[in-house]
C-alpha cells in the first residue's frame, strides 16, 4: 500500500492551477501586507528616533541634563529633566503588577485547574467584558469613586508604631486621593485580563501527562500545582507579566485622570505624581512643533519606545529559554 | 475559549479607537442643503425654455457671505465662542462650511503656521510661543475679551475674595491652610492647568507676576475643564482657575465657589471696564492676510451679531473699541 501511494506520480495529484495561482497573486498579496506592516513600524521608529534626538542635536541639551530631576520648561533657561516621569512610570507600573500578578495568576489557575464547567462559563465572559471596557471609563470611575474614597477614608497620616521600638513606619495620608496608589489600582484592573489570558494559555500548554503522573504519585492537587505546573509554565507566566507591564507603561488616559500629574519624584504611595505618558498628553496640545519643550516630549516618547522594545526583547529571551529547556 | 477572549480584545481595541476618535471634539457646521438648489444643467430639450434658478435664502444685508470650506483649531477656552459663531454664520450663509477643532493654543499656532488650518486660536500672543520670524508671518485678529475666575470647593466657606497678595501666597505655597486667608481649617489643594496651557500662563503673568508656583503633594495638574470641575467638587480645600464660559455653565455653577479678585466681581462688565484684571484678548491668527471665507468669517466675528449677541451669551467680553 505504502509503496503504491508513493509510486503514484505526485504531479497528477495536483489540481490544474487556476489563474490566480498562475499569477501567484495570493502570495503577492500576503507579501505586500507583511511588507507594509514592516514599513509602517520602520517609519514610526525612524520618525520617533529623529524627533526624540532633536533636543540633543538642535537644542543642545546634554544627556545628563535630561536624566535630572528638575523639570521647568518656563524658566529663562528651560530645564527638561525627565527623571520624575521615568521613575513615575516605573513605580506606577510596578505597583500595578504587584497588585495584579497574584490575582491574575490565581484566576488563570482557577480557570485551568480548578473551575467546574459552570464556573468557567461565568468567569470567562466576565474577563471578556473587562477587556472591552475602554480606558476612559476606568479613569472616570477612578476620579469619581476611587479618588474621593481614598481621600475620605485615609486622610490622616498613616503611622505604624510598635510598643518598644516606637514608630517603624509613617507616611502622609491622602490629602486629595489623586495618588500613586490610585494610579496603580486603576492600572492593575486594566492589565488583569492580559496577564490572566496569557498565563491561562501557559498553564493549558503543560502536558496532561505531567498532571496525571504527579497525581498518580500521590501528590495533592495543590502540591501538583506548586511543584509541577507553576515551574513548567513559569516562562509563560513571565511573558504574561512582561506583556502586562508594557500595557501598563503605555497607558495614558486612565492614569492621567487619577494620578494628580505633579511633576515631582514620588515620595509615598499616598502622594500625587506623574508618568511619561500623562505628561506627554498634558503638554502636547499646548506646545508648538519645533520648540525645545515639544522636542522634550518627543524624547519622552523615545524613552517609551525603548521601554517597549526592551520588553519585546525580554519576551523573546524568555520564550527562547522555554524552547531550549 | 481563550481565542474568544482575544477576538473580543481586538474588537475592544477597535471600539476604544472609535471612542477616542469621536472625543476629539471636531464639529463641522454646514448650511442645510435645501438652502442652495443646484443650478439645473440646460439640456437640448430645455434650451428653448428660459429656466431661472432663484436663490431660496437671501442673506442678511449685514453679513458678507462667501462660500467655501475653512478649518480652525486651537484654544479650548475660545472653542465654545468660535463654534457658536461658526454655526450662526453657516445658518446665514449657505455654502459656507466652517469646521471648529480644539487641541490647545499651541496646536492652533503650529497648525496655522504649517498651513493645515485657516485660523489658529490662541489665548496667548504668538510671539510667546513661536520664534520671531514665524510669529511675524502670522496676522493677529482680536475678536473678544475673555476672563478667568478663581474658584474653590464649596467646603471653603467664608472666603469670597482673595487679593492679589493672598493669591500669590497661596499659589506659591507660602499659605497652605484656608484659615490663613479667613477660611476654615482645611489644607489648600492647588489644581493647576498644565504649565504649557494658555490659562495658566495668563494667570501666572497677571496675578502671580511670574512667581514660581508650588509643587509637590498639595498640587494637582489636570488638563480638561471637565476634569478640573470634577476635581474641585470632589476634593476638599481645592482651588483652581477656570474660564468664565465654563464657570457660568448652569451645570457647573452651583458646584463651585467663585471668588472676587481684589474685591472686584468676576463679571464681563468688570472685564470690559478694566477693573477685573484676570482677562486677556482672544486671538485668532491667520498666516498672512486673510482672504475669501476666512476674511469674511473674521469680519463676522467682530460684527454686531457676534459682538452683541453671541459673545454675551457665551460669557465672553466684546472687544474694546
Amino acid at each position: 500500500m505504502a509503496s503504491l501511494t508513493s509510486a503514484y506520480p505526485t504531479s497528477k495529484l495536483r489540481a490544474k492551477p487556476g489563474l490566480l495561482e498562475r499569477l501567484d497573486l495570493p502570495r503577492r498579496v500576503v507579501f505586500v501586507a507583511a511588507a507594509s506592516m514592516i514599513i509602517v513600524v520602520a517609519m514610526l521608529m525612524i520618525f520617533i528616533v529623529w524627533q526624540g534626538t532633536q533636543l540633543f542635536v538642535k537644542d543642545g541639551y546634554s544627556l545628563g541634563a535630561i536624566f535630572d530631576a528638575k523639570w521647568d520648561p518656563l524658566a529663562d533657561t528651560p530645564e527638561f529633566g525627565i527623571l520624575p516621569f521615568i521613575l513615575g512610570t516605573i513605580v506606577v507600573t510596578a505597583g500595578a503588577l504587584l497588585i495584579s500578578t497574584p490575582l491574575s495568576v490565581g484566576v488563570a489557575l482557577f480557570l485551568s485547574e480548578v473551575a467546574p464547567k459552570w464556573a468557567k462559563s461565568i468567569v470567562q465572559p466576565a474577563l471578556e467584558i473587562f477587556v472591552g471596557i475602554p480606558s476612559v471609563v476606568w479613569g472616570w470611575l477612578g476620579i469619581t469613586v476611587l479618588v474621593p474614597f481614598l481621600a475620605d477614608t485615609f486622610n490622616g497620616p498613616i503611622v505604624i508604631s510598635l510598643p518598644i521600638v516606637g514608630t517603624v513606619f509613617s507616611m502622609p495620608g491622602f490629602l486629595t486621593g489623586f495618588s500613586w496608589l490610585a494610579g496603580s489600582l486603576v492600572l492593575s484592573i486594566m492589565v488583569l485580563p492580559t496577564i490572566t489570558s496569557v498565563s491561562y494559555d501557559a498553564f493549558r500548554a503543560v502536558p496532561q501527562e505531567l498532571r496525571t503522573g504527579s497525581l498518580a504519585l500521590g501528590t495533592t492537587r495543590w502540591q501538583m500545582i506548586r511543584h509541577i505546573l507553576i515551574p513548567s509554565a513559569l516562562s509563560g507566566v513571565l511573558t504574561a507579566v512582561v506583556l502586562g507591564m508594557t500595557r501598563a507603561a503605555g497607558e495614558a488616559l486612565a492614569v492621567q485622570m487619577v494620578i494628580g500629574n505633579s511633576p515631582t519624584l514620588p515620595e509615598a504611595i499616598t502622594q500625587p505624581m506623574t508618568t511619561l505618558t500623562s505628561q506627554i498628553t498634558l503638554d502636547m496640545g499646548n506646545t508648538v512643533f519645533g520648540e525645545p519643550w515639544q522636542d522634550a516630549l518627543w524624547t519622552m516618547s523615545l524613552v517609551l519606545l525603548v521601554i517597549s522594545i526592551t520588553s519585546v526583547v525580554l519576551v523573546r529571551v524568555i520564550n527562547k529559554r522555554r524552547m531550549g529547556s | 475559549m481563550i481565542k474568544g477572549t482575544r477576538r473580543f480584545g481586538a474588537l475592544a481595541i477597535a471600539a476604544a479607537m472609535i471612542v477616542t476618535a469621536c472625543s476629539s471634539s471636531a464639529a463641522t457646521t454646514t448650511a442645510a442643503p435645501t438652502a442652495t438648489p443646484a443650478p439645473a444643467t440646460p439640456t437640448a430639450a430645455m434650451a428653448s425654455v428660459a429656466v431661472s434658478v432663484a436663490p431660496v435664502a437671501t442673506p442678511a444685508p449685514t453679513t458678507n457671505c462667501v462660500t467655501g470650506t475653512i478649518t480652525t483649531s486651537g484654544s479650548t477656552a475660545l472653542q465654545p465662542l468660535i463654534q457658536d459663531a461658526a454655526t450662526a454664520y453657516a445658518a446665514e450663509c449657505p455654502g459656507a462650511t466652517i469646521t471648529v477643532n480644539g487641541g490647545g493654543s499651541g496646536t492652533g499656532l503650529s497648525q496655522v503656521l504649517a498651513g493645515s488650518v485657516n485660523i489658529g486660536e490662541s489665548d496667548v500672543l504668538a510671539n510667546t510661543k513661536l520664534a520671531t520670524p514665524d510669529a511675524n508671518s502670522l496676522v493677529d485678529h482680536v475678536v473678544c475679551r475673555q476672563g478667568w475666575i478663581v474658584v474653590t470647593n464649596l467646603d471653603v466657606t467664608g472666603v469670597t475674595n482673595l487679593t492679589t497678595q493672598q493669591n500669590q501666597d497661596i499659589w506659591t505655597g507660602k499659605d497652605t491652610n484656608w484659615n490663613q486667608v479667613g477660611g476654615p481649617d482645611l489644607p489648600i489643594v492647588l489644581i493647576f492647568r498644565p504649565s504649557s496651557s494658555g490659562t495658566r500662563a495668563t494667570f501666572k503673568k497677571l496675578v502671580l507676576n511670574g512667581m514660581t508656583e508650588a509643587t509637590g503633594g498639595t498640587t494637582l495638574t489636570l488638563d480638561t475643564n471637565g476634569a478640573v470641575t470634577t476635581a474641585i467638587t470632589t476634593t476638599k480645600g481645592a482651588v483652581s482657575v477656570i474660564g468664565f464660559s465654563y464657570y457660568n455653565d448652569p451645570t457647573n455653577k452651583p458646584l463651585l465657589n467663585g471668588l472676587q479678585l481684589d474685591g472686584t466681581d468676576a463679571t464681563i462688565a468688570n472685564v470690559g471696564s478694566g477693573t477685573y484684571k484676570l482677562a486677556a484678548d482672544g486671538n485668532l491668527y491667520t498666516k498672512g492676510d486673510a482672504t475669501g471665507l476666512t476674511a469674511a468669517f473674521l469680519q463676522y466675528m467682530v460684527g454686531p451679531e457676534v459682538q452683541g449677541t453671541i459673545i454675551p451669551k457665551d460669557s465672553y467680553g466684546p472687544i474694546s473699541k
